[in-house]
């Protein structure tokens, strides 16, 4: 794990990495973090993907985080181009991506001025030297070059020839220099993976895949690949490569897996065991988008993507395909979710299963497109008109992902409701390994449609659920009228009658809230029958406040950590549980929601821990925190 | 089917609450009437509408329904159509309803050709909300929210949906029940998005808006019916006719040397002809009728392909082995 203070011990552990000995042998460590930043257009991406896949592979826990910039291409070598991925492999469990990278690897100016504080002391920084030229040094932003100037002296630098390096391996391919150059995240990935001793023969196989039709490109890039490994092991400049041993992992089969494609299987998963076809209504945003494109490829497990005119289109076709009878969903994010709040209120009051996913950005308006925020759970509960209440599901890691927008179908069909199921940028392109799910245990998930005429009304309830018949057209004998309009209890005609709105408002209320009866016990990390502080969160700050906490309860301190993942309702045993803590403190990427409903439900007292800069909580922001509030 | 139904069969318990009156009843009776003809079990048709007046229509219909919300009744039966492809699918809306707040999704729909009916009830107001100007009210109209009238230069239904790359588009009158009967049929059999404006009299915002086309004093003298293969007729005596001068419609008397032979001859096919026609102003006659009918692949049909392709070419999905995609290892 990549702590701030393991790190900084951890940085000062590696200055064994300065070369100059012949002798090569591992050394071990228990846990590293790196992040690869260079210009959009430089491949670090998917040298991190690569990397992580290989890590995973070789057994460790991980836990990534891209970050890249809203500009597909903003201008080469600067500051607003940078793009980065740091992923954190450890022989122990992984909670977060790390604070801090114990190696930077900088492929131009831009991306080490971008990055460089979040370098430790004693930090590695790993450079394309030849990228440090002068129009490169000054598009950044320096005046003179850092690599000369003595403002790295406090960190380990190393000065890679990447370019020229590269070029040189691919000198007979025959390529023109901007395909060479851009092989050269390939030349850096083996590099790296050779000093952490991860086996490179995935990647091949992965690059055969990618370029099955271009082989020059593939062969261009598997070489750089293995020039970047056996530069590794020939020069120099490193002493040693590294060992971070696997990790003890629950046995079980694995796969490496980002948040979005968790929630995309979560949601064909609950399609397949319904027996339903799934029916996606969408219309393309940054961070959601990825699932629109998982989905589309998946045809023949009977998924419909329907790429719509506008977010409204997008939730109004899933209404359309729930009326129908199908397993519908649409996915957004925050700016979408309000063009979808008029539709979703229909769905509520006709009483339709739908899940509308919410990967939330930092807002407000389009903000920070590529960034993590929570600031959307308040328009989530009550962003709509009239009373309105709906189920709110939220994912905790990348593959929690898979189960809630399992669990968001299950509870939308079992309800008639629509469901928002809420991840965010973080989750969604972070990743985590995925022990393989069995699909023949998971939960059942049972569609009854109404088919007899007899006794038929489409608003008589389900005594237990008070959940309304689903009857799709094309059954005879069922016809039917549904609309926005008030309706009669029972019957469902139109009716203004005053009594009846506040019964089918009321009724509505109840369905929803009588949910809590099968959201698990909550459970508490830390001291079971009370204590000091318990930190409440929901949502993708989990890693972190796990992290933090465990960290503070390692010296004795009495703190706890609940972390939720049904926000409407919330847990029934919630309150009791809160109220055994002298203190309660509410940690989420926001300026308060979550605090604002528990102070609000339950009069509790509670305090916030608040970030708004479209970056998850660093481990060591939280750690600071609460060790204050145990203070004070 | 085992018996044929009838006009009775698709109408509703529930009582029509339009005001008494107005043009659509005399819609809603000739959409009832027709239903039967089709000969599609009630179970199998769904009318979807938007908001305002005529978007109370499916409560009528004896048939499944859905009143959903304003403008995006297109986008709900899109919905609806590509996972029920075995349903016959109709969309009710308004001029306010399908030009303004849901023109996005009307014109989306059309340039798709999901394969479903519209029928776009004009009357050129907004009723339901009690008499504004609507984006097909002329220029200079007074209306509640135009006390000086408006300076809103208004849609043309027609040229909307034609320049939408609409597969079938005709316009029709509330009261010509023979004539609207016949646009429905022809929607009916057109595979695709079919666009029917009609022109819908509301009596109490916006009486007398189409006067001309359905006063039976007049109406002959501004309405030209239009009929694919036959030369374009109108007027009480059938003695006038459009004839091209160069490149511009006009309107001839027919005798003194002047015959059918020099007329325009319609021809649904032509886009160009539908084109022109729509745009004819006073003094041109009004056509009503089909202005452009041609086949397309439908969006519906087309996405169904591509899932039927999927599962011949790949497989019933398998969801373990979705699950277990990738690069995965094993933890023992
Ligand atoms: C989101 C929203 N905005 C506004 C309204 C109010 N509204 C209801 S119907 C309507 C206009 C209807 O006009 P039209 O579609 O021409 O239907 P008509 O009543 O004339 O048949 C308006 C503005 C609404 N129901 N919903
Ligand atoms: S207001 Fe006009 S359109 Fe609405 S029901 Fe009355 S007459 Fe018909
Ligand atoms: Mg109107």
């Amino acid at each position: 794990m990549a702590l701030p203070p393991e790190a900084a011990g951890h940085a000062a552990e590696s200055s064994g990495l300065r070369g100059g000995s012949a002798h090569k042998a591992g050394q071990r460590r228990d846990s590293v973090v790196i992040r690869f930043a260079g210009d959009s257009g430089d491949g670090m991406q998917l040298a991190g993907m690569q990397f992580t896949a290989e890590s995973a592979l070789a057994g460790n826990d991980i836990a990534t985080l891209p970050d890249f910039p809203a500009e597909i291409r903003a201008p080469a070598g600067t500051i607003a181009g940078v793009s980065g991925f740091q992923v954190n492999f450890s022989s122990n469990e992984v909670f977060t991506a790390g604070d801090e990278p114990t190696v930077l690897v900088a492929m131009n100016p831009a991306a080490l001025k971008a990055n460089l504080d979040d370098v430790p002391p004693n930090g590695v920084i790993i450079v394309d030297k030849e990228a440090f030229s002068e129009a490169n040094i000054k598009r950044a932003g320096y005046t003179s070059n850092p690599l000369n100037d003595h403002s790295l002296d406090k960190y380990q630098v190393f000065q890679v020839d990447v370019t020229k390096l590269t070029t040189t391996a691919l000198h007979d391919t025959g390529l023109n220099n901007r395909a060479v150059f851009r092989c050269r995240n390939l030349f850096v990935l083996g590099m790296i993976s050779w000093l952490y001793q991860r086996p490179i023969e995935s990647t091949v196989r992965w690059l055969e895949g990618r370029f099955k039709k271009t082989p020059d490109l593939l062969n261009a890039n598997v070489k750089a690949l293995r020039a970047g490994y056996n530069y590794g092991e020939t020069t120099e400049m490193f002493a040693s490569s590294y060992e971070v041993p696997p990790a003890r992992i629950v046995p079980g089969t694995y796969r490496n897996i980002t948040g979005n494609t968790a929630t995309a299987l979560g949601f064909v998963a609950a399609s397949v065991r319904s027996g339903r076809p799934l029916f996606l209504g969408s219309y393309p945003i940054t961070p959601a988008s990825d699932v629109l494109h998982d989905l589309a490829s998946l045809k023949n497990f009977e998924v419909y993507t329907f790429q719509a005119e506008d977010e409204i289109a997008g939730v109004a076709s899933a209404i359309g395909a729930a009326f129908g009878g199908a397993i519908a969903i649409t996915t957004t994010s925050g700016p979408g979710m309000n063009l979808k709040a008029e539709a979703v209120g229909l769905a509520v009051k006709t009483e339709l299963p739908l899940v509308i996913t919410d990967i939330q950005r930092a807002g407000p308006s389009t903000g920070m497109p590529t960034k993590p925020e929570q600031a959307d759970l308040l328009q989530a509960m009550y962003g709509r008109h009239g009373e309105s209440p709906i189920p709110i599901i939220a994912a905790s890691t990348p593959a929690d992902c898979f189960d809630c927008a399992y669990e968001a179908v299950r509870i939308a069909i079992k309800y008639m409701t629509p469901v928002i199921l809420m991840t965010d940028g973080q989750l969604a392109n972070g990743a985590e390994p995925w022990p393989l799910p069995d699909a023949n245990k998971l939960p059942e998930i049972k569609v009854e449609f109404r088919t007899d005429p007899n006794g038929f009304m489409p608003y008589i309830r389900d005594p237990e659920t008070l959940s309304r018949p689903w009857a799709i057209p094309g059954t005879p004998g069922l016809e039917h009228r549904i609309g926005g309009l008030s309706s009669e209890d029972q019957t469902g005609n139109v009716s203004y009658s005053p009594a009846n709105n506040e019964l089918m408002v009321r009724t509505r209320a109840r369905k929803i809230a009588g949910i809590a009866r099968e959201i698990p016990p909550t459970t508490v990390f830390g001291d079971q029958n009370g204590g000091d502080l318990v930190v409440l969160g929901w949502g993708s700050t989990y890693g972190s406040i796990r992290e933090a906490v465990k960290q503070i309860r390692e010296k004795g301190k009495s703190v706890s950590h609940i972390h939720l993942r049904y926000l409407n309702p919330l847990p029934s045993d919630l309150e009791s549980q809160l109220r055994k803590f002298k203190k309660v403190m509410v940690a989420e990427m926001n300026m308060g929601q979550l605090l604002k409903l528990v102070r609000a439900d339950y009069l509790i007292d509670a305090i916030g821990c608040n970030k708004i800069q479209g970056r998850p909580f660093k481990v060591s922001e939280l750690t600071s925190r609460i060790s204050r509030v145990l203070e004070g | 089917m085992a018996t044929a139904l009838s006009r009775k069969d698709f109408v509703s318990d529930q009582e029509v609450r339009w005001c008494p009156g107005c043009g659509d009843y005399a819609i809603l009776a000739q959409v009832q009437r027709i239903m039967p003809e089709f000969g599609i079990p009630r179970e199998k048709i769904v009318f979807v509408s938007g908001i305002g007046c005529s978007s109370r229509f499916p409560y009528y219909m004896n048939t499944y329904g859905f009143h959903t919300i304003h403008g995006r009744a297109p986008a709900i039966a899109t919905g609806l159509k590509v996972t029920r492809p075995d349903l016959d699918v109709w969309v009710v809306t308004g001029d306010g309803d399908g030009l303004s707040i849901g023109g996005n999704h009307l014109i989306h729909a059309l340039r798709r050709n999901v394969d479903f009916k519209i029928l776009l009830f004009n009357n050129r107001i907004y009723g339901l909300t009690k008499g504004q100007y609507s984006p097909t009210s002329e220029v200079g109209k007074v209306t509640k929210s135009t006390p000086a009238g408006s300076v809103d230069f208004p849609f043309n239904p027609i040229t909307v949906a034609l320049g939408s790359s609409a597969t079938f588009v005709c316009r029709t009158v509330d009261v010509e029940q023979k004539h609207l009967g016949e646009m429905l049929k022809r929607a009916h059999q057109h595979r695709g998005a079919s666009f029917v404006e009609i022109l819908q009299n509301c009596n109490i915002f916006n009486d007398g808006a189409f006067n001309e086309l359905s006063d039976k004093q007049i109406k002959a003298d501004h309405q030209l019916v239009l009929e694919h293969g036959k030369p374009l007729i109108f007027g009480k005596n059938k003695d006038k006719g459009i004839r091209m001068n160069v490149q511009r419609a006009e309107v001839v008397q027919l005798g003194n040397g002047v015959t059918e032979k020099d007329l325009v001859v319609h021809d649904e096919t032509n886009l160009s002809l539908a084109f022109m026609l729509a745009n004819f102003e006073a003094p041109l006659p009004t056509p009503v009728g089909v202005f452009y009918a041609t086949s397309r692949p439908t969006y519906d049909g087309a996405m169904n392909k591509q899932l039927a392709d999927a599962k011949a070419k790949s497989g019933t999905g398998d969801l373990q082995e979705l699950l277990n995609r990738g690069d995965t290892w094993k933890v023992n």
